[in-house]
């Protein structure tokens, strides 16, 4: 028979070890996330905060920082070149994320039966994404040489053509636009890939039997279904095209912005102060407002997705 | 399957020449997108002079690009430093984010959900927008012109923590729950249980990350000057403003530098697009 200061004793120990057992899972928790959480905060938001501080400071001759409070930011407002780069952003954005989602869909949607010939069809469609963009910008700015290039040849012996792709600043940016498509249309497409796969067999056999065309089961299946994946694609693709992810790498080879600021995108113009000029201050200033619009699209990306989650809508 | 499926509209012959038409557009614009491609391997076989004729094979192919490319600028060098920057960025990235998604997908601890939103919130914040910040960072300590400098800043990510963590989110619970009662800690159930079964998933990100630190262009820009230390990108990028009208050359070195990655693609690209096509979108 066990007293009541036994089983006292044992709940208390029971007790302790359950706590002591929870402390531990605590700890090795922490432990476990430390080496990753305490990178991205050095390496990214440090540097994120850190762009809020260097935009109310300038960098004098020697490296050093005076402060100069609102000064870059009203520099902003005054600068017609940051309302140009501001403007070449959207278009490129604008041109970028329609063209990405129909040629990212339309390729899927062409490679989706699941034979051999598609397997092949749809690694040829990726492969550019494979090749680095330096890589990228390099062989098509020499395919789009003016008069000589095999692009320029081309179209000039289709009689569109007269015009310089890089160089006459209507189309430059269009030019740049359909590179970044060519890039990263085979990525888009493996994401729509997944989307369609996700889509029960049975809802098509269904509608065909209803009577239903390829036309209607696109519009009534297809495009209502997808659209967990249609809103990441958008989201995705706008965000990119709003940071540089991309466009960086390609107008820097390609076209350095120029010709007359045609190509030259936030991104690209802040780079330029910062390691053109040394205008560091006002570089972090421009690069501070697109983090904090990068941050309210991605904490509103979150919120709809509810957690980055994306299943389909019940 | 297919024989089953109802047809209302189209009979059997007429099925198979749509589909026939339908093989024959995708092929065609197979063909097209994969042309860039073969342009640059085909003039970087071709001699300076007929870098610009419009034939797709070379009249007179040469390996001279190639050999001077290898030969004559310090190719090699900067092969070697991506493959030692990509390689290393790969191997800690994959042993620090498989402890991080690990413990934000099994293990309890007040702030976790804060931890895990606050990793999902830099997802989308790609270098370009932080790149003056992050530079004087790094210039703060002292990684300038340096390996660590090329390497640390790369390794963390929340790309490949929220596969990860999504990855570990489907295991099984009965599989820990064994190896606990056998008494393993956390570290134990780690490194014996959730790694070994993390193989799939690992060899997918492993080839992700290779690529993705094969080919960056503006970080080493922005951080290194001396040659030294130059990645094969930034070998490319001085091709053009050493030898501006050297084409063939610069096609030689971007096919040098691309192939790596294609036959990568080519061995692992079940993994590669599986691993793309599924685990970010569930």
């Amino acid at each position: 028979m066990t007293t009541i200061a036994e089983t006292a004793a044992r709940r208390r120990h029971a007790g302790r070890t359950r706590l002591s057992a929870k402390h531990r899972e605590w700890i090795a928790g922490y432990l476990f996330v430390l080496p990753d959480a305490l990178g991205l905060f050095v390496f990214l938001g440090v540097p994120m905060a850190l762009s809020l501080v260097l935009s109310v400071f300038e960098v004098n001759g020697f490296g050093g920082y005076s402060f100069v409070g609102a000064k870059n930011y009203l520099r902003m407002w005054n600068d017609p070149l940051f309302w140009k780069g501001a403007r070449v952003t959207a278009l490129y954005a604008v041109m970028l994320v329609p063209l990405l989602y129909v040629c990212g869909l339309g390729l899927a949607l062409l490679v989706q039966r699941t034979d051999r010939f598609n397997a092949v069809m749809r690694s040829m469609f990726f492969a550019p994404h494979m090749v680095s963009l330096v890589v990228v910008a390099l062989v098509w700015q020499f395919m789009v040489v003016d008069k000589i290039g095999v692009i320029s040849k081309l179209t000039a012996a289709l009689d569109i053509g007269g015009f310089s792709f890089l160089g006459d600043p209507n189309f430059a940016l269009i030019t740049i636009v359909l590179v970044s498509v060519w890039f990263l249309m085979g990525f888009y497409m493996l994401i729509f890939l997944g989307g369609l796969q996700d889509i029960p067999r049975q809802y098509y056999e269904a509608a065909m039997i209803d009577g239903a065309g390829p036309i209607a089961r696109f519009r009534f299946i297809t495009l209502p279904l997808l659209k967990p994946t249609s809103f990441f694609v958008i989201m995705v693709s706008m965000v990119a095209a709003v940071a540089g992810a991309q466009a960086f790498d390609i107008i820097y080879v390609m076209t350095k912005g120029g010709p007359a600021n045609a190509t030259s995108v936030l991104i690209v113009y802040i780079y330029q102060q910062a390691f053109g000029f040394g205008a560091f201050g006002y570089a972090a200033a421009m690069a501070s407002i697109l983090v904090v619009a990068l941050m309210i699209v991605t904490a509103v990306f979150f919120a709809l997705t509810r957690g980055g989650r994306f299943h389909h809508e019940q | 399957m297919s024989s089953k499926r109802p047809q209302p509209y189209f009979s059997r012959s007429q099925v198979t020449l749509v589909r026939g038409l339908w093989m024959l557009v995708t092929a065609v614009l197979a063909f097209m997108t994969l042309f860039p491609l073969l342009w640059m391997v085909s003039i970087g076989f071709k001699p300076a002079a007929e870098s610009f004729s419009s034939n797709l094979i070379p009249q007179s192919p040469t390996l001279d690009n190639f050999v001077y490319v290898l030969t004559g600028v310090p190719f090699l060098r900067y092969m070697a430093n991506s493959f030692l920057v990509s390689a290393t960025v790969t191997i800690v990235a994959l042993f620090f984010h498989t402890m991080a998604g690990y413990a934000l997908a099994r293990l309890r601890f007040p702030g976790r959900e804060v931890m895990f939103l606050s990793i999902f919130s830099t997802f989308l914040v790609s270098l370009p927008v932080i790149i003056v910040p992050l530079f004087v960072i790094v210039k703060a300590m002292g990684m300038l012109n340096s390996y660590a400098g090329l390497i640390i800043p790369a390794i963390f990510n929340a790309f490949g923590i929220f596969l990860l963590r999504q990855y570990y989110l489907s295991l099984p619970k009965e599989i820990e729950e064994a190896a606990r009662i056998d008494g393993a800690g956390y570290w134990r159930i780690y490194w014996s249980v959730i790694l070994p079964l993390s193989r799939p998933i690992m060899s997918a990100l492993a080839i992700l990350f290779f690529l993705a630190n094969w080919n960056p262009f503006l970080w080493p820009l922005t951080i290194t000057s001396d040659p030294n230390l130059w990645v094969v990108q930034l070998g490319i990028a001085n091709f053009k403003s050493q030898y501006s009208a050297s084409w063939n050359y610069m096609m030689a070195a971007s096919t040098i530098v691309a192939i790596p990655t294609l036959i990568l693609f080519v061995i692992f690209q079940r993994q590669i697009m599986d691993s793309l096509k599924t685990s970010g979108l569930k």
